[in-house]
C-alpha cells in the first residue's frame, strides 16, 4: 500500500518536472530558433525573463524524483541507472551546460559572450529532454532487466520506442513552453510576441499530436505489452489526452491563452499517467512495484517527511509563482 | 575505437575511473556548495545592516555579492544534480543494496533544496518588487536551507563511515531503521566540522577578493567593509574549527582506528604513541617524520600512555592508503593553525589601533587565505574518503563491489573531465567579469545622482 502511494508521489514529481522543468527546456529550444541576435532579441528577453526566477526551483523536481526513486525502489533504481548510464550521463552533462550557460549569459554583456553561452544553453535544452525521454522509453519497452550487469548499454535506449519517447519529450517541452510564453508575452504587453508564440504553439501542438499518434504503431511492434495496456486499462487517459490536445488547439485559435495553459498541461499529464497505468504493476521485467519497494520501515518515515515537507513546500511554491506572475512594479 | 573501449567488460581501470570521477565531481561541487551554505548569511547580514543604518555602502555590497551568488547557485545546482545521477550511475551496487538505508536524508535534502531554490529566485529577482523588510525576510529561508542541506548530505556520508540502522541476514539488508542510520556516531562531528568549514571557505574566499583589491591600492570604505565583515566571521570560526577537528579525531580514535592510524602513519599498535609531523610512509613504516613522544596517545585518549591501534590490526588488503591520507591531514591541520594565526594578527592590530595591520604582508596572507581554506576543506575530504578505503560502506561493502559492472566507465570519465574543464574556465571567467565590473549600485545612490 505505502509502495503504491510512493509510486504515485514519484509520478506526481515526474509530472511536475515535465510540466515546469520541461517548459524551461522548451524555452531553450525557442531561444535556439529565435533567429539572429537583433531579430531574436525580444523573444530571447521574454524567455529569459520568464524562466529566470523559477528554473532552479523547477529543476529540483528532477532531483526529488531521482532521490525518491532510489529511496523507495532501490531494486529498480540500481539496474535503471547501471544499464542506462550513457543517456543519463549525457542528460546530466546537458543539464550542467544548460544551467550554467543560462546563468552566465544573464550576466554577460558582450555580444560574442551572449552568443556563445546562448548557443550552449539552447543546444543542451534540446539534447537533455531527448535523452531523459529515451530512458523512459527504455523502461516502457522492458529493456532494463533486473540485475545491474544484465542490460545492454546501447540497445536499451537506442531503439524505436526510446527514440520515439525521446522525440515526444522534446516536442512536449517545446509545446508547453510556447503555450506558457504566449500568455507571458501578452501580460508583458507585446501582441506581436504573443502572436508569434501562438503560431509556434499551434504548429508544435499539431506536430506533437501527430508524433504521439505515430508512436502507437511503433509501440505495437516494439513494446506490445505496453501497447495492450494503453488500449486497455489506460484507454480513458489516452482519450483524455487526445481530447485535451484538440481542445487546446481550439483555445489557441480562440486566443484563450490562460485556459490553454491548463488544457495543454492536462494533455501532457494524461500521456505520462497513461504510461504509468498501462505498465502498472510491472516496474522492470519480472519485478513488480511491491517487489522493488524498500521495506515498510523506510517507506513510512519517508511518507511522513513528504507530508510535512509539502506543508513547507506548497506555500513557498505558490508564493514564488505569484510574485512573478504579478505585473512588475517598475 | 570508442566502441572497442566500450565493448570491454568493466575492469580495475573502470573502478579507478569511477572513483576518480566521483572524487572529482564531488570535490568540484563542494567548493561551490560552501558558498551556497556560507554566502547567504553574509548577504543577508549586509542587507540587514543597510536597513538598520541606512548606510548605502552595506546595500551596495549586499547587491554585489547577491549577483555573484546568483551565478554560484546556478552552478552549484547543476553540479549537484550530476552527483545524484552519479550515485546510481557509478555505484549501483551501493544504491541497490543500501539505497533505502540512506534514502531518508536525501529525501529531506530534496525539500531543503526546494526551499533554497525557491527563495533564491525570489531574493535575487524580486529585490525591487518587494518592500525592503519583506525582501530581507525572504533571505532567511535560504540561510536555513543552505545549512540544512549541508547537514543532510553529510549525514549520508557519515553513515558510510559508521553504517547503522539495518541488519544483514545472509547478505540481505533487513529491518531497516532509517533514523538510526541518519543519526549515527559519525554524524555529530562530521556535520559540525563541515558546516563550520563552509562558513570559513565562504568568508575567507570573499575577503580574499577584497584583499586583492586593497593590494592594488583600492582602500576605500567599500573595500574595507567588503574585506572586514567576511574575514571576521571566518577568523572567529577558525579556532572553533580546530576544536571541532580535535573532536573529529577523537571520534576516529574510538570508531575508526584504522583511519586514524593512516592519518598518523602508525604501523604497529603502540602504547604511548608519538604524534608524527611530516614524513613519508615507505615499506610499512613512517620515515623522516618529526615525532612528539606520547602526544598521539595524549590527544586521542587523554592519557599519555594509552594504547593507540596501528595499521597492523587489519590484513594488508583492508588497509587504507597511508601517504595520501597522512599528507592531506597534515596539510589541513597546518592550514587550520595558519588561519587561526592570521585571525589573531588582525585581532591584535584592531585592539591596538582600530585598524587593519599596516604590513602589506597581511593583505597578501589574507588574499591567500581564501584558496588555503578551500585546500584545507578538500584535504579534509580526502582524509575522510580515502581513509575509509577500501570500504565504501565501512566494514560491510567494498568499493569495488559497488561499482557499475557495465563497460566503458573510462570513456565517461574522459567526457566528464572535459565538460568540467570548460565549466571551470567559464565560471572563473564570469566571476572575474563580475568582479571587474565593480560594485552594483544601490537604488538610493542612483537617485542621488539623478
Ligand atoms: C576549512 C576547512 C578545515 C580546517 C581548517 C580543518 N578541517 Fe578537518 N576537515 C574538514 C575541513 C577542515 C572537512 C572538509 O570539512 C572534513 C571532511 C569531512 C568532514 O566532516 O570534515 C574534515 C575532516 C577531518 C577529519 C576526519 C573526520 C572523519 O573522517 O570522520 C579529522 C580527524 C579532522 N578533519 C581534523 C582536523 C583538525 C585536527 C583540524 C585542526 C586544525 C582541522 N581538521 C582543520
Ligand atoms: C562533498 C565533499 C566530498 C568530497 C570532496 C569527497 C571526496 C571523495 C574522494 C576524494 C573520493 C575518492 C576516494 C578514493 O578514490 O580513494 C570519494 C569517493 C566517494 N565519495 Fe566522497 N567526498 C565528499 C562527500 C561525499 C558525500 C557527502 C558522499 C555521500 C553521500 C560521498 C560519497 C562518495 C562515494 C560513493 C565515493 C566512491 C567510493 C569511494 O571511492 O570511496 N562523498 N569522495
Ligand atoms: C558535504 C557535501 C555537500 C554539501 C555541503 C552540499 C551542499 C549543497 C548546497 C548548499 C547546495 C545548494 C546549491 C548551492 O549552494 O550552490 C547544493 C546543491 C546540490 N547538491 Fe550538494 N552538497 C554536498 C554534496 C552533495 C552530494 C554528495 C550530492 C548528491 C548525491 C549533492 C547533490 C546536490 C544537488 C542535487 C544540488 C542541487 C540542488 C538545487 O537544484 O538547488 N550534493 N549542495
Amino acid at each position: 500500500m505505502s509502495a503504491d502511494i510512493l509510486l504515485a508521489v514519484l509520478w506526481i514529481g515526474l509530472t511536475l518536472y515535465a510540466l515546469f522543468g520541461g517548459a524551461d527546456f522548451g524555452g531553450g529550444l525557442w531561444d535556439l530558433l529565435a533567429g539572429g541576435s537583433e531579430r531574436g532579441r525580444p523573444q530571447r528577453e521574454l524567455i529569459e525573463h520568464s524562466i529566470g526566477p523559477v528554473w532552479e526551483a523547477n529543476h529540483v523536481w528532477l532531483i526529488f524524483v531521482i532521490t525518491l526513486f532510489w529511496t523507495a525502489f532501490p531494486a529498480a533504481f540500481a539496474p535503471f541507472a547501471a544499464t542506462l548510464y550513457i543517456p543519463l550521463t549525457l542528460a546530466a552533462l546537458g543539464i550542467i551546460a544548460r544551467g550554467a550557460a543560462f546563468a552566465f549569459r544573464k550576466v554577460s554583456d558582450r555580444l560574442w559572450q551572449r552568443r556563445l553561452f546562448g548557443a550552449a544553453f539552447a543546444f543542451s535544452s534540446v539534447v537533455t529532454p531527448f535523452f531523459l525521454g529515451a530512458t523512459l522509453g527504455a523502461v516502457a519497452s522492458g529493456r532494463v532487466p533486473v540485475g545491474i550487469d544484465a542490460g545492454d548499454i546501447w540497445t536499451s535506449w537506442w531503439n524505436p520506442t526510446s527514440v520515439t519517447t525521446g522525440l515526444i519529450a522534446v516536442g512536449a517541452c517545446a509545446y508547453l513552453a510556447a503555450v506558457y510564453l504566449t500568455a507571458d508575452a501578452r501580460r508583458a504587453g507585446s501582441t506581436a510576441l504573443a502572436e508569434a508564440f501562438r503560431l509556434r504553439a499551434l504548429i508544435t501542438g499539431l506536430a506533437l499530436g501527430a508524433l504521439t499518434l505515430a508512436g502507437f504503431p511503433v509501440l505495437r511492434a516494439d513494446a506490445p505489452a505496453l501497447f495492450d495496456g494503453l488500449v486497455g486499462t489506460a484507454l480513458p487517459l489516452v482519450i483524455t489526452s487526445v481530447a485535451a490536445g484538440v481542445l487546446s488547439l481550439g483555445l489557441l485559435v480562440a486566443r484563450r491563452y490562460l485556459l490553454v495553459r491548463l488544457t495543454a498541461a492536462i494533455a501532457v499529464t494524461a500521456v505520462l499517467w497513461a504510461w504509468g497505468v498501462a505498465q502498472y504493476p510491472v516496474m522492470l521485467p519480472g519485478l513488480t512495484v511491491d517487489g522493488a519497494a524498500a521495506s515498510p520501515s523506510v517507506l513510512t518515515p519517508v511518507l511522513w517527511v513528504l507530508g510535512i515537507g509539502s506543508v513547507l513546500l506548497v506555500p513557498s511554491l505558490v508564493y514564488l509563482y505569484s510574485v512573478f506572475q504579478r505585473s512588475p512594479q517598475r | 575505437m570508442l566502441v572497442e573501449v566500450l565493448a570491454d567488460a568493466a575492469t580495475p581501470g573502470d573502478l579507478v575511473a569511477a572513483r576518480t570521477q566521483m572524487a572529482f565531481s564531488l570535490g568540484w561541487h563542494i567548493i561551490i556548495a560552501c558558498f551556497g551554505v556560507g554566502m547567504p548569511g553574509l548577504v543577508v547580514f549586509m542587507e540587514w545592516r543597510a536597513l538598520r543604518t541606512g548606510d548605502a555602502a552595506f546595500e551596495v555590497l549586499a547587491r554585489t555579492w547577491a549577483r555573484a551568488m546568483g551565478v554560484l547557485f546556478a552552478v552549484g545546482a547543476v553540479s549537484g544534480t550530476i552527483l545524484s545521477f552519479e550515485m546510481g550511475l557509478l555505484w549501483p551496487g551501493l544504491m541497490g543494496s543500501y539505497g533505502e538505508v540512506i534514502g531518508l536524508p536525501f529525501t529531506l535534502e530534496g525539500f531543503a533544496f526546494f526551499i533554497e531554490a525557491i527563495f533564491v529566485g525570489i531574493y535575487l529577482y524580486a529585490w525591487d518588487r518587494l518592500p525592503p523588510r519583506t525582501h530581507l525576510l525572504t533571505g532567511l529561508p535560504i540561510v536555513v536551507a543552505g545549512v540544512a542541506s549541508a547537514f543532510f548530505v553529510v549525514t549520508a556520508n557519515a553513515w558510510m563511515n559508521q553504517p547503522r540502522g539495518f541488519d544483514l541476514v545472509d547478505g540481505e539488508v533487513t529491518d531497516v531503521r532509517p533514523w538510526e542510520a541518519m543519526f549515527n556516531p559519525a554524524t555529530p562531528p562530521q556535520t559540525v566540522h563541515m558546516i563550520v568549514a563552509a562558513f570559513m571557505v565562504a568568508g575567507f574566499g570573499i575577503a580574499a577578493v577584497y584583499a586583492v583589491g586593497m593590494l592594488r591600492g583600492r582602500r576605500d570604505r567599500h573595500h574595507r567593509l567588503g574585506f572586514l565583515v567576511p574575514f571576521t566571521v571566518a577568523a572567529v570560526l577558525a579556532p572553533v574549527q580546530v576544536v571541532v577537528g580535535d573532536w573529529a579525531a577523537h571520534f576516529l580514535a574510538d570508531y575508526q582506528p584504522l583511519k586514524l592510524a593512516a592519518i598518523e602513519g602508525l604501523a604497529e599498535t603502540t602504547a604511548g604513541a608519538p604524534l608524527s609531523l611530516g614524513g613519508v610512509y615507505i615499506d610499512g613504516e613512517l620515515r623522516y617524520a618529526l615525532e612528539i613522544p606520547n602526544a598521539l596517545s595524549l590527544l586521542a585518549h587523554w592519557d599519555p600512555d594509552a594504547v593507540v591501534l596501528g595499521l597492523n590490526e587489519a590484513p594488508a588488503h583492508l588497509r587504507p592508503p597511508v601517504n595520501v591520507v597522512h599528507l592531506s591531514f597534515q596539510l589541513m591541520v597546518a592550514i587550520g593553525f595558519g588561519l587561526v594565526a592570521l585571525g589573531g594578527w588582525l585581532a591584535v592590530a584592531w585592539l591596538r589601533r582600530r585598524d587593519l595591520p599596516r604590513a602589506r604582508l597581511f593583505l597578501w596572507a589574507a588574499a591567500l587565505a581564501g584558496p588555503a581554506a578551500v585546500l584545507a576543506m578538500e584535504a579534509g575530504w580526502v582524509v575522510t574518503e580515502v581513509g575509509r578505503q577500501p570500504w565504501i560502506v565501512y566494514g560491510h561493502m567494498l568499493t569495488r563491489d559497488a561499482v557499475n559492472p557495465q563497460p566503458g566507465l573510462l570513456v565517461g570519465l574522459g567526457i566528464v573531465l572535459a565538460v568540467y574543464a570548460v565549466l571551470t574556465v567559464a565560471t572563473v571567467y564570469v566571476l572575474r567579469l563580475l568582479a571587474r565590473r565593480g560594485p552594483v549600485r544601490a537604488p538610493q545612490e542612483e537617485s542621488h545622482e539623478r
